[in-house]
């Protein structure tokens, strides 16, 4: 029986809906925001290994070891990128972040023998020299971007799209755009950046090809170079990518963030990494590209057990974003100031509206703790020695809990994890990763 | 690789791009050199991409995508067409193209020139950052979008859409412009002008009055983002 009580809520308008209606008549502008999608989406928890027993030996946890190295741009590059573990930092400008977050994850990331990856916007000095492996981002807007320092770079990243907006421009508002960003972009200090959403010099796949062959030639064929797409026709656009010559695929989920995105793209564009992932393998493996051209995979990776689970799946690597940022005190009521003293910064997060745990305002440029703004005073409560400690702890922590998950399932190598170590929990997470249900058999549309 | 005199002939009809490359990005700066002639182009891309050296290089044919791209002090000159790209993200030195160019040259070129003395196509000078590119012919659409500094000199016509989303980039075009872009407006010449394009023309090679040419500057009235200027947006 349908109720009609007089405060019976409307399912189609209900209180959220009313609200984006009204402010969408006051204001007459769309919401712009930061960090990734928060609708509930399929995610790496709906999947579970299934750990050794009798059928597989275990490793001994603490004694036996197993192998956490990563090679990825084998295909075509003289210098492979070599690291300690598959989980990597995604792309993040100098602009969108302040220049003591980004040298806290150029610390944190070499400590770990990891990399980390510039933005939109170029590459700064701090960043280069905190970084001992640093991958180099061509974007459609070329801010920042010079042959000098695509030769200092260790691998190149052309982007493509990114999950938070596949198929989206950019915008950095004008309160980020500080006298060091505007100089970096050749803009004008304070005003908004826009970034395209195609290149400048090339249109489709073939022309791909071409351009990629010409920054093999600025760099003389030494460092791989990857093609980075936002998840929507990931079948198609992995394939697509590895034909115009990509060494390494970085695939980016609907969960992945931005610095600043229409709400509207943020919710409703492009597809969850789960079933991304899935795709890119078969993708590759059509193509019988697996061992050859290396997946990396990004979008809300947040724990070992989701990098486990995505190289299970097929992935080579993760990249982290949201979840770099979280371990730099991101959403933190606290920031640590430099005697080691804790601050409060509720009243901030008040001031725009929100609350520590909540907060998605990296386009303000007003962080209450330092991470994604260009104010002076903002940015001095990320000390980036604090930064960095918890990062690297952060990153060690996943790649102990990969391990764990690893030896458990009788793996040698991480690298050796794989998908008929997993089940689903849910009958979407079954189709779309396209592993039985658990306890079952059955795999939705197969 | 043949030497005559002072000149460095390189003949890619019997060698490769990657080769030629090499030679200009590695070895041609270890000693003053003179001209560098690269014989039989036919089209190939990634000519002479990356130079970092104050040399004289001539492409005796058309060459594809990205000739000189990311040039910096070298002097490039393609003795025929050019294809897309031709000097995207020129940092410094001179590219001239002596026929026409195809689309998305200059794009986000941060210093130096480039000069096409025939037509270039669509999105020219596109991004644009701080270079100079004069062409002698007309110009396709959406040329200069989202140019943010420097100069594009248009001596023939340009193609509807022209300067669209501009930002600090000044256009300059002598005969008739089918369309501006979003935010792109007309602006009266001023001395400053005069004197850039004089300087630019005669650099080119062109012998046209400035007066001719009409400013197209950017109205600013996108730099924030605004509900009054949604169409503009899209």
């Amino acid at each position: 029986m349908v109720k009609t009580g007089a405060h019976e809520e409307s399912f189609s308008f209900n209180r959220d809906v009313v609200a984006y209606i009204n402010s969408a008549a006051e204001r007459g502008v769309y919401d712009i925001r930061g960090m990734g999608a928060k609708r509930s989406l399929p995610t790496f928890d709906d999947l579970v290994f299934l750990t050794a027993s009798m059928s597989r030996y275990p490793l001994e946890g603490y004694r036996e070891k197993c192998e956490t190295k990563t090679v990825l741009g084998t295909r075509s590059a003289k210098k492979p990128i070599k690291l300690d573990t598959p989980i990597t930092i995604a792309g993040m400008s100098f602009g969108a972040l302040s220049a003591h977050a980004k040298e806290s994850i150029g610390r944190a990331a070499t400590a770990n023998g990891t990399s980390t990856t510039t933005g939109d916007g170029g590459m700064t000095v701090e960043e280069r020299a905190s970084s001992k492996t640093l991958v180099y981002q061509c974007l459609p807007s070329r801010y920042g971007f010079n042959p000098d320092d695509l030769r200092k770079a260790d691998a190149i990243e052309v982007v493509i799209g990114q999950g938070a907006k596949p198929g989206g421009g950019g915008m950095l508002l004008g309160q980020k755009v500080s006298a060091r960003v505007a100089d970096m972009r050749t803009l004008p200090e304070g005003i908004d950046q826009r970034s395209a959403c195609r290149h400048p010099d090339w249109t489709g796949p073939d022309d791909l090809a071409i351009k990629l062959h010409e920054l093999r030639e600025l760099t003389d064929w030494q460092v791989p170079i990857y093609v980075k797409i936002g998840a929507s026709r990931v079948f198609n656009d992995v394939k697509l990518a590895v034909k115009s010559g990509a060494d390494v695929v970085v695939l980016d989920g609907m969960q992945g963030g931005t610095a600043a995105t229409q709400q509207v793209f943020i919710e409703h564009a492009g597809i969850p990494t789960l079933p991304a992932l899935r795709q890119a393998v078969e993708a590759l493996d059509e193509m019988d590209m697996i061992g050859t051209v290396q997946l990396v995979i990004s979008g809300g990776i947040r724990t070992g057990s989701d990098v486990a689970k995505a190289l299970a799946m097929g992935a080579d690597a993760v990249a982290l974003g949201q979840g770099v940022l979280i371990a730099l005190g991101c959403n933190s009521a606290c920031y640590t100031d430099t005697q080691g003293n804790e601050v409060d910064v509720t009243s901030d997060y008040e001031k725009l509206g929100t609350a520590p745990g909540y907060c998605h305002h990296c386009q303000s440029g007003q962080c209450p703790v330092g991470i994604t703004t260009q104010d002076d005073e903002l940015q001095r409560r990320l000390v980036v020695e604090e930064g960095a400690r918890r990062l690297g702890n952060y990153l060690s922590v996943l790649t102990l809990e990969l391990a764990t998950l690893a030896r458990a399932c009788g793996k040698s190598k991480v690298h050796n994890l794989e998908r008929e170590d997993l089940v689903a929990l849910t009958v979407e997470a079954a189709a779309m990763a396209k592993r039985p249900l658990a306890g079952t058999d059955w795999i939705p549309g197969t | 690789m043949e030497s005559v005199g002072a000149t460095v002939k390189l003949d890619l009809a019997q060698t490769t791009v990657r080769e030629v490359n090499h030679f200009l990005q590695h070895e041609l700066g270890k000693e003053p050199a003179g001209a560098v002639e690269i014989l039989n182009p036919a089209g190939a891309h990634n000519i002479a991409v990356g130079l970092d050296a104050p040399v004289e290089v001539h492409i005796r044919g058309h060459a594809g995508y990205y000739v000189a791209g990311m040039n910096k002090r070298a002097t490039v000159t393609i003795h025929g067409n050019a294809g897309k790209g031709v000097a995207e993200n020129i940092m410094s030195g001179v590219v001239r193209v002596k026929g026409d160019a195809s689309d998305g040259i200059g794009a986000s070129g941060q210093g130096g020139l480039l000069v096409v003395e025939g037509n270039a196509a669509s999105r020219c000078g596109i991004s644009m950052k701080g270079c100079d590119i004069v062409v002698g012919g007309n110009v396709g659409h959406v040329s200069g979008f989202m140019a943010q500094a420097g100069h594009l000199v248009v001596c023939g016509d340009a193609g509807a859409g022209l300067g669209d989303s501009l930002y600090e980039a000044v256009i300059y075009v002598r005969g008739r412009t089918h369309g501006l872009g979003a935010d792109a407006r007309e602006e009266p010449l001023t001395d400053t002008d005069r004197v850039t394009l004089a300087e630019l023309l005669s650099a080119a090679g062109f012998d046209y009055d400035p007066e001719a040419f009409t400013r197209i500057g950017s109205a600013r009235t996108l730099y924030h983002w605004n509900t009054e200027h949604r169409e503009a947006y899209g």
